[in-house]
């Protein structure tokens, strides 16, 4: 940690830094599935619209990590992949963080209220407060399941940007939500077997750590199962179609393989090859998300040609 | 401090005020944009004010 440490006295927040607050990569993350969801949702916005929505749901969930950072810089510090971070390094005081999470939070949840419709609004106001007070202040540190609680934080967004475009709730938008919730645990717990130490230093009741590591591989395993189900039953409702389909069961059969093999080994082999299976599932867990929404943006985009819904 | 450290700093927060001016105009532009949409796709937007207007009675009803 002391090598990567700053005096803050010295130094002067870069734009940069800041912007690193937002947690970046996760707001790309945000900003495809809202977009996502937005678009497949049967009703349409005008483009400064919904293009504001997904800006401000963007923002909303940016501002949320700000926050969960500044809550969380006393972990982060301990951990070698989030030592680097704004608040651990030195770079960005926490009350900075603090006040920029707040400011962005208020000013998301208004925006988009007022680009789109309350309701939308409600929900991400609900989930900046599930993301940062359920999850980062009291569910994170006292629970093994911590990970599946924060999976459903950020499995909002795509649920978000449907009721942004429509105003209302479907079962559309529960499944596009179920899909992220139930590929998160998963998704983290492979990480978690090979970032053991991490999260043993930091004192964060990960599922390796408190139910042990043959109790995580089985848990993937039932996971992706469970998410393989949603992933399929998605298929044959109105965001999906022939090509959704297709990918849904390819990308479903990849997965299973994966976690079958993380089921049916232990440590002793995961060391001899360097985890290579459990990081070759965290791979591709994460383009196994971005094939199941990107076939949906396809399937609502192309829907006229038949790709996308059954007629 | 020295001269260098001085000019870092100088560097770094004058990159920071000018993208912060480049967002907040970029909020105002994008506020600009949002309103005239609105008006635009609400339809007819009329208020009652101080003079008979027969196009909304009844609207209160």
């Amino acid at each position: 940690m002391s090598n990567v440490s700053i005096d803050p006295t010295e130094y002067d927040a870069s734009f940069g830094d800041y912007f690193a607050l937002l947690k970046p990569r996760v707001m790309s993350l945000v900003v495809f599935t809202a977009l996502v969801g937005l678009l497949a949702a049967p009703s349409s916005l005008h483009p400064v619209e919904a293009f504001s929505a997904v800006l401000f749901i963007a923002i909303g969930a940016g501002a949320s990590g700000a926050l969960n950072m500044w809550w969380d810089a006393d972990i982060d510090a301990v951990m070698k992949r989030t030592v680097g971070r704004p608040i651990p390094s030195g770079r960005v005081t926490p009350d900075a963080a603090l006040s920029i999470g707040t400011a962005l939070s208020g000013l998301s949840v208004v925006m988009l209220g007022l680009a789109t419709n309350w309701h939308a609004a409600g929900w991400l106001a609900f989930t900046i407060f599930f993301y940062v007070v359920i999850y980062s202040m009291w569910l994170k540190r006292s629970t093994p399941q911590n990970i599946v609680i924060g999976g459903a934080a950020g499995a909002f967004p795509p649920l978000v940007g449907w009721v942004a475009a429509t105003g209302s709730i479907s079962v559309e938008a529960v499944l596009m939500f179920a899909i992220i919730f139930m590929w998160t645990p998963p998704h983290f717990w492979a990480l978690a077997l090979f970032t053991r130490m991490d999260y043993d230093d930091a004192k964060v009741p990960m599922l390796t750590v408190t139910h042990g590591r043959p109790s995580a591989r089985k848990h993937i395993f039932v996971y992706s199962i469970l998410l393989t189900v949603l992933a399929i039953a998605a298929g044959f409702t109105a965001i999906g179609g022939p090509l959704y389909l297709a990918v849904a069961l390819v990308c479903s059969f990849i997965l299973m393989r994966d976690a079958l093999k993380i089921m049916r080994r232990d440590d002793d082999a995961a060391e001899a090859d360097n985890y290579a299976v459990e990081k070759s599932f965290f791979k591709f867990s994460l383009w196994y998300l971005f094939a199941l929404f990107m076939a949906i943006l396809i399937g609502a985009l192309t829907a006229q040609w038949g790709l996308g819904g059954w007629t | 401090m020295s001269l260098t450290k001085q000019s870092e700093l100088h560097r770094r927060r004058d990159g920071r005020n000018k993208m912060v001016a480049l967002c907040l105009v970029a909020f105002m532009a994008l506020l600009v944009a949002l309103s005239l949409t609105k008006l635009r796709t609400s339809g007819a937007t009329e208020g009652f004010d101080h003079v008979v207007r027969p196009a909304l009675e009844g609207v209160s009803e």
